[in-house]
Parts: C-alpha cells; structure tokens; sequence
C-alpha cells in the first residue's frame, strides 16, 4: 500500500536526516509540512522535536499544530515522536524553569542530576549524548525485527524516568533508569533518534511504515 | 555503564573533496565525501565530522551541497566544523543536514556566539573546539591557539573549557597542537584535566598513531569520544579492528 508520511515541520531545526530516512526506510511520500490539511490526511504523521521544549510547545501552539496533532491522534492514525517531540507529548517538562507539556501521555520530563555518576562512581557526562542500549519492556509492533538491547542514537539533557510514566515500553540505563520509547495506543516515541540510528533506526521507522497503529 | 564510547573518522574536505587523501581498498573515488562517510558508516563509525577547509566563505555552497548529500545517505550522526562565524553559518548547516557544528576561532573572538547559537538550536548540536597547547614552560599550563597552532591567545585550557560549558556548548572536541600529526597518542593529561573539568562530553583529537593510543584515550585521558583520521583513511586500521581492540581493553563500544 502506497504511504505519505507528514513531518510536522514548526520551525524548529532540521528535518532533513527524518525525511531522508523515511525514504531509505520504504516511504513513497515524505512531506514536511505544518499545513493541518497536509497532515490529517497523511496515513502517518512524524513529531520530530530539536532544541529548548519551550520554544517547541510555543512554536507548536502558535501554529495550530497541537490542534492538528490532537485530531490525528483520534482519527486513530499512528503517530511518532521524536526526542523534544517525544518530551512534547509528556505531561509537563523541568526545561526552561517549568514547561507545561501536550498531556498525551502522562509523565514528568526531568532533568539528569548534577554531578551525575554511576553506582561506581564514575562521572557520567550531560548531554547523554551517544549510542546507549534499548531495553523493550513491553512487546510493540514497533520493535519487530530489533534486538532486545539493541543500540540507538541518544542526545539529550532532560528525560522521563521509567519509574514515572506507565506508559514506557523501552528503558535506557544511565546511572538511572530513563524512558527510551513510550506508547499509548497509535502513539509510539522515542528519546532516541531513530533517524541518526543507523540500521537499527531505520529499521524501526520501518516498523512504523508497517503499523498500523494498534498494540 | 551502558554508553558506548564513540569512534569518530575526520574528514579534512576542501571545496567538496576530501584532502590528505583516503586510501581505502576498492574505494572508486577518494576524494569524494560522500562515498567515504558511507564506507565509514558501514563500518560501524559511530558518528562523522567533516572539517570544512574551504579557505573562501564565498565558496560555501559547494559545502552545503556536500553536507546535504551525505544526511541524505548517511544514518548516523554528522558534525560539520570549519570557518563557522555567525548564527546564520549554523542555521545554514543544520539546515543543510548536520546533526552539530563545531565552532572554533569564532568562539575565541566572540564567546556570545556559542551562547547565542545554544539558546537558539539547543546544546546538543553545538560543539566548541579547542586547539591547545602545552606552553612548556614548565607550568603545566595549556593554552589556545589558533591558525593551526601559530597564534596563542593568552587562554587558558581548563578555564576556556569550563566557560564554554556555561555558555552551552554541548560537547568539546579538544584537538592538542603539539601532537597533531606526529603520531605520539592523544595528551592524556590536558584531555583528562578538561573532562573531569567539565560535565560535557570531551572528543580527544591529535596524535594517535594506533590503536593502544585509542585505549589510552579512554581509559588515561577520560574522553567520552576519540576522533582519528589518518589511522583510518590510510586503511592501516578499520573502524572494527579498533573496537575489537578497544572492547578487548575492556571499553565499551558498539559493535
């Protein structure tokens, strides 16, 4: 069946490598858009996110695409966040002295602490910024054909800790443990950059192309 | 600890072709950017920097296009350094498809860059570079340097590293003057200094000559990512051999 893929596009950086890895993923069309008509009538719709969440949820208001997203979602089509777009969907983010967030899914998004280390005691760097392993907690259409512990591109400063989101279905280990996808009907997202990801990544965007948005 | 330590090959590329030569087996065209970031990316390069030497701003365009091609066809991360002034030179790039831009002299004659440039993509795509060099004078201390190690500039490694953190840099690749080129190993003891220093990951960059040397990185110098480039580009080490050797010194990488 023949896909169009929309990546919300709301200003906020690059979406290049996305639309790029869409297409080496299988995609017949990749839009890159913020026009709500382009979106809701897209078989899947990418949230991608770069940068301060502030001015992410800002710019995603402004442009009436928390709107579109909200009616892509209950239209039952499957959507992908991605890292800040992952955070996005969360209930509320420490970033930027207190952001509130789009509420999807429910969770804090907290900052990595100071002075950061492991049970070791090593110093352990922020950003976590690297290729870490993803731990599936919950079976997922999403990860058919990816190893348990497979790697993945992270690069990030705030995360949602596993232990407060019931919504996780991967973990990542970093002196603690975070969320590295969280999903909740037909939404599925990812810390990760699945796009930066190598195989592994494009093997989940894939996956996407192929689900059809139920567990 | 279940962050893998990164091995990152460095392109030296002027005007769209990669210089100081690659000399890989069965690679059609040496010089071409594109088709070397993929033989790195399929042999396991956990990210990529590109070093713009392009000597006029005026001929960018050729960078850009370069930049463009190699996100489309390469999935993994890009850092794209060299000659980078203004926030406009970062948007353009970022736009053009790299994942981080590396700032250098610009950083030196203009801090606010980095802050601003932070503030408006975010930490994780800028990196600060920094060219240093031991003063030999006996103090221990390191300073900057800029035109390829012929200006010093009065500052202070550790305290510059530290600053830049504050400013928002998202990663520091820390290049030593002295022992770019000669093959000697990375200097473990500026590179440890500014990683315990700093919360920021640090690239080690300069001297290594073989694969202990990418060891030592780790384990002495504390880096979080070590970048090569002749080691690789002249074929007398894969980016696998090097993390067969690495994982057998007990780093952990991803294979």
């Amino acid at each position: 069946m023949s896909k169009t893929v929309a990546v919300i596009d709301y200003g906020m950086g690059n979406l290049h490598s996305v639309e790029s890895a869409l297409r080496k993923a299988g995609a017949d069309r990749v839009v890159v858009t913020d026009m709500p008509d382009a979106i809701l009538s897209a078989d899947r719709v990418v949230f991608p996110g770069v940068g301060a969440i502030r001015d992410c949820i800002s710019e995603f208001k402004r442009l009436g695409c928390d709107e579109t997203l909200r009616a892509v979602i209950e239209a039952g089509t499957p959507v992908l966040g991605i890292c800040v777009g992952m955070q996005s969907l969360m209930t509320r983010s420490e970033e930027n002295g207190g952001v509130a967030c789009l509420d999807w899914l429910q969770g804090p998004v907290t900052r990595f602490p100071q002075d950061h280390r492991d049970t070791a005691g090593a110093k352990l760097k922020v950003p976590h910024m690297g290729w870490n392993r993803v731990r599936q907690i919950s079976a997922h259409p999403m990860w058919n054909g990816i190893d348990d512990n497979a790697y993945f591109y992270f690069v990030h400063s705030f995360f949602v800790p596993a232990d407060q989101c019931d919504s996780v279905v991967a973990t990542f280990e970093y002196g603690l443990e975070g969320a590295s996808a969280v999903a909740q009907g037909n939404v599925f997202a990812t810390q990760f950059h699945p796009e930066k990801s190598h195989d592994n990544g494009v093997k989940l965007l894939s996956n996407f192309l192929d689900w059809d948005g139920s567990c | 600890m279940a962050l893998a330590k990164r091995i990152i090959p460095c392109l030296d590329v002027d005007q769209g072709r990669v210089v100081k030569g690659v000399n890989f087996v069965g690679i059609r065209d040496a010089g071409d950017p594109v088709e070397i970031a993929r033989r790195y990316n399929d042999a396991g390069a956990d990210e990529i920097t590109f070093l713009d030497i392009t000597a006029s701003h005026e001929q960018r365009d050729t960078t850009y296009r370069t930049v463009e091609q190699i996100a489309s066809e390469v999935f993994i991360p890009l850092t794209v350094g060299g000659g980078v002034r203004a926030v406009s030179d970062i948007r353009t790039l970022l736009n053009a498809g790299a994942d981080k831009v590396s700032i250098n002299t610009a950083a030196i004659f203009n801090p606010e860059l980095v802050k601003e440039a932070a503030e408006r993509f975010g930490s994780q795509c800028i990196v600060v570079a920094m060219d240093v060099k031991d003063l030999g004078d006996g103090s221990g201390r390191y300073e900057l340097f800029t035109h390829g190690g012929r200006k010093e500039t009065g500052l202070e490694a550790v305290a510059w590293a530290r600053k830049m953190a504050e400013f928002g840099a998202g990663e520091i690749l820390l290049t030593s003057m002295d022992r770019d080129g000669t093959k000697d190993g990375y200097d473990l003891g500026i590179t440890r200094a500014i990683s315990d220093a700093v919360d920021i990951p640090v690239i080690a960059s300069g001297g290594v000559g073989t694969l202990d040397h990418l060891v030592d990185g780790f384990s002495e110098g504390a880096a979080d990512a070590v970048l090569a480039a002749s080691i690789f580009h002249f074929g007398t080490y894969t980016v696998g051999e090097a993390k067969d050797h690495l994982a057998r010194a007990g780093i952990h990488v991803r294979r």
